[in-house]
Protein backbone atom coordinates (compact mmCIF):
# COMPACT_ATOMS: atom_id res chain seq x y z
CA UNK A 1 0.00 0.00 0.00
CA UNK A 2 2.74 2.02 1.15
CA UNK A 3 4.70 1.33 -1.62
CA UNK A 4 2.40 1.75 -4.22
CA UNK A 5 1.94 5.46 -2.84
CA UNK A 6 5.32 5.76 -2.92
CA UNK A 7 5.86 4.58 -6.69
CA UNK A 8 2.95 6.54 -7.62
CA UNK A 9 4.32 9.98 -6.21
CA UNK A 10 8.34 9.15 -7.37
CA UNK A 11 6.85 8.15 -10.68
CA UNK A 12 4.72 11.22 -10.84
CA UNK A 13 7.53 13.10 -10.15
CA UNK A 14 9.95 11.84 -12.29
CA UNK A 15 7.58 12.02 -15.66
CA UNK A 16 7.28 15.71 -14.32
CA UNK A 17 11.06 16.61 -14.27
CA UNK A 18 11.39 14.49 -17.82
CA UNK A 19 8.74 16.78 -19.56
CA UNK A 20 10.51 19.94 -18.34
CA UNK A 21 13.52 18.62 -19.51
CA UNK A 22 11.92 17.64 -23.02
CA UNK A 23 10.63 20.88 -23.56
CA UNK A 24 13.63 22.89 -22.57
CA UNK A 25 15.82 20.54 -25.09
CA UNK A 26 13.51 21.18 -27.80
CA UNK A 27 13.40 25.06 -26.64
CA UNK A 28 17.10 24.95 -27.15
CA UNK A 29 17.54 22.78 -30.63
CA UNK A 30 14.94 25.57 -31.99
CA UNK A 31 16.83 28.26 -30.46
CA UNK A 32 20.09 26.79 -31.87
CA UNK A 33 18.91 26.19 -35.53
CA UNK A 34 16.69 29.63 -35.51
CA UNK A 35 19.79 31.23 -37.50
CA UNK A 36 18.93 29.08 -40.19
CA UNK A 37 15.90 31.30 -40.98
CA UNK A 38 18.01 34.02 -41.87
CA UNK A 39 18.49 32.42 -45.13
CA UNK A 40 15.11 31.66 -45.83
CA UNK A 41 13.37 34.76 -44.27
CA UNK A 42 9.96 34.13 -46.42
CA UNK A 43 9.29 31.25 -43.88
CA UNK A 44 9.45 33.64 -41.19
CA UNK A 45 7.22 36.30 -43.26
CA UNK A 46 4.29 33.72 -44.27
CA UNK A 47 3.70 32.87 -40.79
CA UNK A 48 3.99 36.15 -39.76
CA UNK A 49 0.97 37.03 -41.82
CA UNK A 50 -0.83 33.70 -40.40
CA UNK A 51 0.14 34.82 -37.03
CA UNK A 52 0.25 38.26 -36.62
CA UNK A 53 -2.51 39.75 -39.46
CA UNK A 54 -5.01 37.79 -38.71
CA UNK A 55 -5.21 38.67 -35.39
CA UNK A 56 -5.03 42.30 -36.06
CA UNK A 57 -8.47 42.83 -36.10
CA UNK A 58 -10.25 40.97 -32.95
CA UNK A 59 -6.56 42.70 -30.82
CA UNK A 60 -7.96 46.26 -32.47
CA UNK A 61 -11.47 46.01 -31.77
CA UNK A 62 -10.82 44.42 -28.48
CA UNK A 63 -8.61 47.42 -27.87
CA UNK A 64 -11.13 49.65 -28.71
CA UNK A 65 -13.85 48.40 -26.71
CA UNK A 66 -11.36 47.77 -23.46
CA UNK A 67 -9.85 51.12 -23.66
CA UNK A 68 -14.03 52.95 -23.96
CA UNK A 69 -15.03 50.59 -21.20
CA UNK A 70 -12.26 52.19 -18.81
CA UNK A 71 -13.01 55.82 -19.80
CA UNK A 72 -16.85 55.26 -18.76
CA UNK A 73 -16.02 53.18 -15.33
CA UNK A 74 -12.83 54.99 -14.58
CA UNK A 75 -14.72 58.59 -15.28
CA UNK A 76 -17.77 57.60 -12.64
CA UNK A 77 -15.16 57.02 -9.99
CA UNK A 78 -12.72 60.05 -10.43
CA UNK A 79 -15.70 62.08 -10.79
CA UNK A 80 -16.70 61.32 -7.57
CA UNK A 81 -13.15 62.84 -6.22
CA UNK A 82 -13.17 65.95 -8.40
CA UNK A 83 -10.66 64.06 -10.56
CA UNK A 84 -12.35 63.34 -13.60
CA UNK A 85 -8.58 65.27 -15.40
CA UNK A 86 -6.77 61.96 -14.54
CA UNK A 87 -9.21 60.22 -16.79
CA UNK A 88 -6.47 59.74 -19.21
CA UNK A 89 -3.67 58.67 -16.84
CA UNK A 90 -5.91 56.07 -15.34
CA UNK A 91 -6.72 54.55 -18.42
CA UNK A 92 -2.98 55.29 -20.36
CA UNK A 93 -1.72 53.27 -17.07
CA UNK A 94 -4.05 50.82 -17.08
CA UNK A 95 -3.34 50.08 -20.43
CA UNK A 96 0.44 49.93 -20.70
CA UNK A 97 1.23 48.33 -17.30
CA UNK A 98 -1.18 46.04 -17.18
CA UNK A 99 -4.26 45.09 -19.45
CA UNK A 100 -2.47 45.82 -22.89
CA UNK A 101 0.21 42.95 -22.04
CA UNK A 102 -2.30 39.97 -20.59
CA UNK A 103 -5.32 40.82 -22.71
CA UNK A 104 -3.19 40.55 -25.71
CA UNK A 105 -1.42 37.76 -24.70
CA UNK A 106 -5.20 35.93 -23.73
CA UNK A 107 -6.62 36.91 -26.60
CA UNK A 108 -3.25 35.79 -28.88
CA UNK A 109 -3.18 32.13 -27.30
CA UNK A 110 -7.17 32.11 -27.90
CA UNK A 111 -6.80 32.93 -31.58
CA UNK A 112 -2.96 31.93 -32.84
CA UNK A 113 -2.15 29.60 -30.44
CA UNK A 114 -4.66 27.28 -30.85
CA UNK A 115 -4.20 27.27 -34.52
CA UNK A 116 -0.53 26.29 -34.16
CA UNK A 117 -1.22 23.81 -31.98
CA UNK A 118 -3.85 22.13 -34.24
CA UNK A 119 -2.06 22.62 -37.54
CA UNK A 120 1.54 20.84 -36.27
CA UNK A 121 -0.75 18.23 -34.29
CA UNK A 122 -1.97 17.49 -37.23
CA UNK A 123 1.21 17.39 -39.05
CA UNK A 124 1.97 15.48 -36.64
CA UNK A 125 -0.87 12.91 -37.26
CA UNK A 126 -0.59 13.23 -40.88
CA UNK A 127 2.95 11.82 -40.53
CA UNK A 128 4.43 14.86 -42.25
CA UNK A 129 7.04 15.56 -39.68
CA UNK A 130 8.34 12.30 -39.83
CA UNK A 131 8.25 12.81 -43.55
CA UNK A 132 10.17 15.60 -42.99
CA UNK A 133 12.65 13.76 -41.42
CA UNK A 134 13.13 11.27 -44.06
CA UNK A 135 14.03 13.58 -46.97
CA UNK A 136 16.82 15.31 -44.05
CA UNK A 137 15.01 18.13 -43.11
CA UNK A 138 14.42 18.88 -39.57
CA UNK A 139 10.94 19.64 -38.91
CA UNK A 140 12.17 22.14 -35.70
CA UNK A 141 14.13 24.27 -37.90
CA UNK A 142 11.35 24.29 -40.50
CA UNK A 143 8.41 24.62 -38.96
CA UNK A 144 8.62 25.29 -34.92
CA UNK A 145 11.91 27.99 -35.36
CA UNK A 146 9.57 30.28 -37.92
CA UNK A 147 6.31 29.86 -36.10
CA UNK A 148 8.05 30.37 -33.44
CA UNK A 149 9.81 33.97 -33.87
CA UNK A 150 6.60 34.66 -36.05
CA UNK A 151 4.64 35.06 -32.68
CA UNK A 152 7.97 36.52 -30.54
CA UNK A 153 7.75 39.38 -33.05
CA UNK A 154 3.52 39.55 -33.38
CA UNK A 155 2.92 39.76 -29.67
CA UNK A 156 4.54 43.21 -28.32
CA UNK A 157 3.53 44.60 -31.59
CA UNK A 158 -0.44 43.75 -31.64
CA UNK A 159 -0.15 44.37 -27.86
CA UNK A 160 1.41 48.27 -28.84
CA UNK A 161 -1.76 48.65 -31.34
CA UNK A 162 -3.53 47.08 -27.85
CA UNK A 163 -3.03 49.98 -25.91
CA UNK A 164 -2.72 52.95 -28.61
CA UNK A 165 -6.46 51.90 -29.78
CA UNK A 166 -7.57 51.66 -26.21
CA UNK A 167 -6.19 54.57 -25.57
CA UNK A 168 -8.07 56.40 -28.37
CA UNK A 169 -11.08 54.37 -27.23
CA UNK A 170 -10.46 55.92 -23.83
CA UNK A 171 -10.26 59.57 -25.68
CA UNK A 172 -13.57 58.65 -27.86
CA UNK A 173 -15.22 58.19 -24.49
CA UNK A 174 -13.58 60.71 -22.11
CA UNK A 175 -12.84 64.14 -24.19
CA UNK A 176 -15.99 63.13 -27.07
CA UNK A 177 -18.52 61.90 -24.95
CA UNK A 178 -18.41 62.93 -21.58
CA UNK A 179 -16.56 66.38 -22.55
CA UNK A 180 -13.32 65.93 -19.75
CA UNK A 181 -10.96 68.91 -21.03
CA UNK A 182 -8.70 68.00 -23.79
CA UNK A 183 -5.64 69.95 -22.14
CA UNK A 184 -6.08 67.77 -19.19
CA UNK A 185 -6.32 64.25 -20.41
CA UNK A 186 -2.93 64.12 -22.80
CA UNK A 187 -0.78 66.33 -20.43
CA UNK A 188 -2.21 64.74 -17.24
CA UNK A 189 -1.70 61.46 -18.89
CA UNK A 190 2.22 62.64 -20.20
CA UNK A 191 2.76 63.78 -16.83
CA UNK A 192 2.14 60.51 -15.20
CA UNK A 193 3.13 57.76 -17.86
CA UNK A 194 6.87 57.19 -17.93
CA UNK A 195 8.46 55.71 -21.09
CA UNK A 196 10.94 53.66 -19.48
CA UNK A 197 8.53 52.53 -16.06
CA UNK A 198 5.81 51.99 -17.87
CA UNK A 199 5.71 51.80 -21.32
CA UNK A 200 8.79 49.68 -21.87
CA UNK A 201 8.18 47.52 -19.19
CA UNK A 202 4.84 46.80 -20.42
CA UNK A 203 6.83 46.27 -23.64
CA UNK A 204 8.98 43.83 -21.81
CA UNK A 205 5.77 41.99 -20.47
CA UNK A 206 4.63 41.46 -23.95
CA UNK A 207 7.94 39.82 -25.17
CA UNK A 208 8.15 37.50 -22.47
CA UNK A 209 4.04 36.59 -22.73
CA UNK A 210 5.25 36.01 -26.62
CA UNK A 211 7.71 33.95 -25.83
CA UNK A 212 5.71 31.85 -23.42
CA UNK A 213 2.63 31.65 -25.38
CA UNK A 214 3.96 30.56 -28.89
CA UNK A 215 6.09 28.04 -27.58
CA UNK A 216 3.71 26.25 -25.15
CA UNK A 217 1.90 25.97 -28.46
CA UNK A 218 4.51 24.78 -30.46
CA UNK A 219 5.19 22.31 -28.28
CA UNK A 220 1.71 20.99 -27.15
CA UNK A 221 1.54 20.14 -30.69
CA UNK A 222 4.78 19.09 -31.49
CA UNK A 223 4.51 16.30 -28.66
CA UNK A 224 0.78 15.54 -29.12
CA UNK A 225 -0.15 11.71 -29.80
CA UNK A 226 -0.67 11.11 -33.67
CA UNK A 227 -4.73 10.41 -32.42
CA UNK A 228 -7.99 13.19 -32.85
CA UNK A 229 -8.59 13.26 -29.47
CA UNK A 230 -4.75 14.07 -28.02
CA UNK A 231 -4.38 16.59 -31.12
CA UNK A 232 -8.04 18.21 -29.96
CA UNK A 233 -6.94 17.77 -26.24
CA UNK A 234 -3.54 19.50 -27.05
CA UNK A 235 -5.51 22.31 -28.19
CA UNK A 236 -7.29 22.41 -25.29
CA UNK A 237 -4.38 22.14 -22.95
CA UNK A 238 -2.39 24.80 -25.17
CA UNK A 239 -5.25 27.45 -23.88
CA UNK A 240 -5.21 26.48 -20.43
CA UNK A 241 -1.58 26.34 -19.96
CA UNK A 242 -0.94 29.45 -21.66
CA UNK A 243 -3.47 31.32 -19.75
CA UNK A 244 -2.43 30.11 -16.16
CA UNK A 245 1.29 30.82 -17.38
CA UNK A 246 0.54 34.59 -18.40
CA UNK A 247 -1.36 35.12 -14.74
CA UNK A 248 1.38 33.82 -12.79
CA UNK A 249 4.61 35.16 -15.21
CA UNK A 250 1.97 38.61 -15.20
CA UNK A 251 2.36 38.57 -11.31
CA UNK A 252 5.92 37.85 -10.92
CA UNK A 253 6.61 40.95 -13.44
CA UNK A 254 4.81 43.13 -11.88
CA UNK A 255 6.52 41.97 -8.65
CA UNK A 256 10.01 42.42 -10.36
CA UNK A 257 9.04 45.68 -12.39
CA UNK A 258 6.69 47.88 -9.98
CA UNK A 259 7.63 46.78 -6.53
CA UNK A 260 9.31 49.69 -5.61
CA UNK B 1 2.34 38.65 -57.88
CA UNK B 2 0.93 36.10 -54.74
CA UNK B 3 4.01 36.68 -52.91
CA UNK B 4 4.42 40.77 -53.51
CA UNK B 5 0.99 41.16 -52.30
CA UNK B 6 1.88 38.94 -49.17
CA UNK B 7 4.85 41.30 -48.28
CA UNK B 8 2.93 43.97 -48.27
CA UNK B 9 0.50 42.62 -45.49
CA UNK B 10 3.15 41.77 -43.27
CA UNK B 11 4.79 45.17 -43.82
CA UNK B 12 2.00 46.92 -43.12
CA UNK B 13 0.79 45.49 -40.09
CA UNK B 14 4.34 45.98 -38.83
CA UNK B 15 4.36 49.46 -39.62
CA UNK B 16 1.11 49.17 -38.02
CA UNK B 17 2.86 47.98 -34.87
CA UNK B 18 5.93 50.40 -35.09
CA UNK B 19 3.54 53.15 -35.13
CA UNK B 20 1.55 52.17 -32.06
CA UNK B 21 4.63 51.84 -29.93
CA UNK B 22 5.68 55.35 -30.72
CA UNK B 23 2.56 56.50 -30.08
CA UNK B 24 2.59 54.86 -26.66
CA UNK B 25 6.05 56.19 -26.28
CA UNK B 26 5.58 59.70 -27.41
CA UNK B 27 1.68 60.84 -26.92
CA UNK B 28 1.08 58.88 -23.95
CA UNK B 29 4.89 58.77 -22.34
CA UNK B 30 6.46 61.75 -21.50
CA UNK B 31 9.53 61.05 -23.98
CA UNK B 32 8.78 63.60 -25.63
CA UNK B 33 9.13 66.07 -22.85
CA UNK B 34 11.64 64.41 -21.27
CA UNK B 35 15.39 66.49 -21.41
CA UNK B 36 18.18 64.20 -22.55
CA UNK B 37 20.06 67.32 -22.61
CA UNK B 38 22.54 68.24 -20.42
CA UNK B 39 22.36 68.94 -16.49
CA UNK B 40 24.49 70.04 -13.56
CA UNK B 41 23.84 68.42 -10.20
CA UNK B 42 23.27 70.64 -6.81
CA UNK B 43 22.84 69.00 -3.32
CA UNK B 44 19.98 70.62 -0.83
CA UNK B 45 20.15 69.42 2.57
CA UNK B 46 16.42 69.58 4.02
CA UNK B 47 15.02 68.49 7.52
CA UNK B 48 12.35 66.62 6.12
CA UNK B 49 11.28 65.82 2.92
CA UNK B 50 8.19 64.43 3.52
CA UNK B 51 7.08 61.95 0.51
CA UNK B 52 9.37 63.41 -2.57
CA UNK B 53 10.53 60.64 -4.31
CA UNK B 54 13.60 60.55 -7.02
CA UNK B 55 12.22 61.35 -10.40
CA UNK B 56 10.02 64.50 -8.38
CA UNK B 57 9.99 67.92 -10.37
CA UNK B 58 12.19 70.74 -9.67
CA UNK B 59 10.07 73.74 -10.44
CA UNK B 60 10.90 77.96 -10.45
CA UNK B 61 7.79 79.75 -10.92
CA UNK B 62 5.89 76.25 -12.33
CA UNK B 63 7.99 75.85 -14.33
CA UNK B 64 10.30 72.50 -14.58
CA UNK B 65 13.89 73.50 -14.33
CA UNK B 66 15.03 69.95 -13.51
CA UNK B 67 14.27 66.80 -11.69
CA UNK B 68 15.50 65.23 -8.36
CA UNK B 69 18.43 63.05 -9.12
CA UNK B 70 19.04 60.66 -5.51
CA UNK B 71 17.33 61.30 -1.77
CA UNK B 72 20.03 60.16 1.08
CA UNK B 73 20.91 60.77 4.32
CA UNK B 74 23.60 62.54 5.97
CA UNK B 75 24.38 61.08 9.61
CA UNK B 76 27.06 63.58 10.00
CA UNK B 77 24.61 66.36 10.43
CA UNK B 78 21.21 64.04 10.80
CA UNK B 79 19.52 65.40 7.30
CA UNK B 80 18.50 64.36 4.45
CA UNK B 81 20.56 65.00 1.46
CA UNK B 82 18.70 65.65 -1.98
CA UNK B 83 20.86 65.69 -5.27
CA UNK B 84 19.25 67.66 -7.93
CA UNK B 85 20.11 67.39 -11.73
CA UNK B 86 19.04 70.77 -12.80
CA UNK B 87 18.77 71.91 -16.76
CA UNK B 88 21.82 73.55 -18.21
CA UNK B 89 19.69 76.25 -20.02
CA UNK B 90 18.67 77.84 -16.38
CA UNK B 91 20.99 79.81 -14.30
CA UNK B 92 20.39 80.31 -10.58
CA UNK B 93 22.45 82.71 -8.07
CA UNK B 94 24.44 81.36 -5.52
CA UNK B 95 21.76 82.18 -2.63
CA UNK B 96 19.16 80.39 -4.25
CA UNK B 97 16.51 79.21 -1.97
CA UNK B 98 15.13 75.30 -2.22
CA UNK B 99 11.19 73.88 -0.72
CA UNK B 100 9.57 71.12 -0.77
CA UNK B 101 6.32 71.62 -2.02
CA UNK B 102 2.84 70.01 -2.72
CA UNK B 103 0.86 69.89 -5.82
CA UNK B 104 -2.54 70.40 -5.00
CA UNK B 105 -4.04 69.71 -1.29
CA UNK B 106 -2.73 66.05 -0.94
CA UNK B 107 -0.84 65.58 -4.69
CA UNK B 108 2.70 64.70 -5.43
CA UNK B 109 5.71 66.58 -3.90
CA UNK B 110 8.13 68.64 -5.17
CA UNK B 111 11.25 71.19 -5.21
CA UNK B 112 10.18 74.92 -5.91
CA UNK B 113 13.74 77.13 -6.47
CA UNK B 114 13.06 80.82 -5.56
CA UNK B 115 15.48 82.81 -6.72
CA UNK B 116 17.95 85.01 -4.76
CA UNK B 117 20.21 88.48 -5.50
CA UNK B 118 23.61 86.38 -5.69
CA UNK B 119 26.06 87.93 -8.61
CA UNK B 120 27.85 84.49 -9.18
CA UNK B 121 25.35 81.52 -10.39
CA UNK B 122 25.38 77.36 -8.97
CA UNK B 123 27.77 75.04 -10.90
CA UNK B 124 27.75 71.49 -10.88
CA UNK B 125 28.55 70.40 -7.31
CA UNK B 126 27.50 73.42 -5.06
CA UNK B 127 25.09 73.08 -2.60
CA UNK B 128 21.92 75.07 -2.05
CA UNK B 129 22.22 76.52 1.72
CA UNK B 130 18.57 78.11 2.31
CA UNK B 131 16.21 75.18 2.31
CA UNK B 132 12.58 74.69 3.90
CA UNK B 133 11.34 71.44 4.23
CA UNK B 134 8.19 69.54 3.60
CA UNK B 135 5.39 70.30 5.16
CA UNK B 136 4.24 67.29 7.35
CA UNK B 137 0.33 67.32 8.34
CA UNK B 138 0.90 65.96 11.81
CA UNK B 139 3.01 68.77 12.60
CA UNK B 140 0.67 71.29 11.58
CA UNK B 141 -2.34 69.94 13.02
CA UNK B 142 -0.28 69.74 16.60
CA UNK B 143 0.48 73.51 15.90
CA UNK B 144 -3.06 74.48 15.47
CA UNK B 145 -3.82 72.11 18.70
CA UNK B 146 -1.09 73.96 20.80
CA UNK B 147 -2.37 77.49 20.03
CA UNK B 148 -5.88 76.65 20.58
CA UNK B 149 -4.89 74.93 24.25
CA UNK B 150 -2.67 78.19 24.27
CA UNK B 151 -6.04 80.58 23.64
CA UNK B 152 -7.90 78.74 25.65
CA UNK B 153 -5.33 79.66 28.85
CA UNK B 154 -5.33 83.46 27.90
CA UNK B 155 -9.03 83.49 28.35
CA UNK B 156 -9.62 82.02 31.20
Amino acid sequence: MMRRFLLSVGGGARDYVESIGLSARTFFTMLGLSPGLLRRPRLLVEQLHVIGNYSLLIIILSGLFVGMVLGLQGYYTLNKYGASESLGLLVALGLTRELGPVITALLFAGRAGTSLTAEIGLMKAGEQLSAMEMMAVNPIQRVLAPRFWAGVISVPLLTGMFSAVGILGGYLIGVGLIGVDEGAFWSQMQGGVDVWKDVFNGFVKSVVFGVAITYIALYQGYEAQPTPEDVSGATTRTVVISSLMIWWLDFMLTALMFSK
Amino acid sequence: MQRKSLDVWVGLFIVMGAAALMFLALKAGNLGSMTMGNTYQVTARFDNIGSLRPQAAVKASGVVVGRVASIGFDDKVYKAVVTLDMEEGFKFPKDSSAKILTAGLLGEQYIGIEAGGDDKNLVAGDRIARTQSATVLEDLINQFIYSKAAEGKDSQ
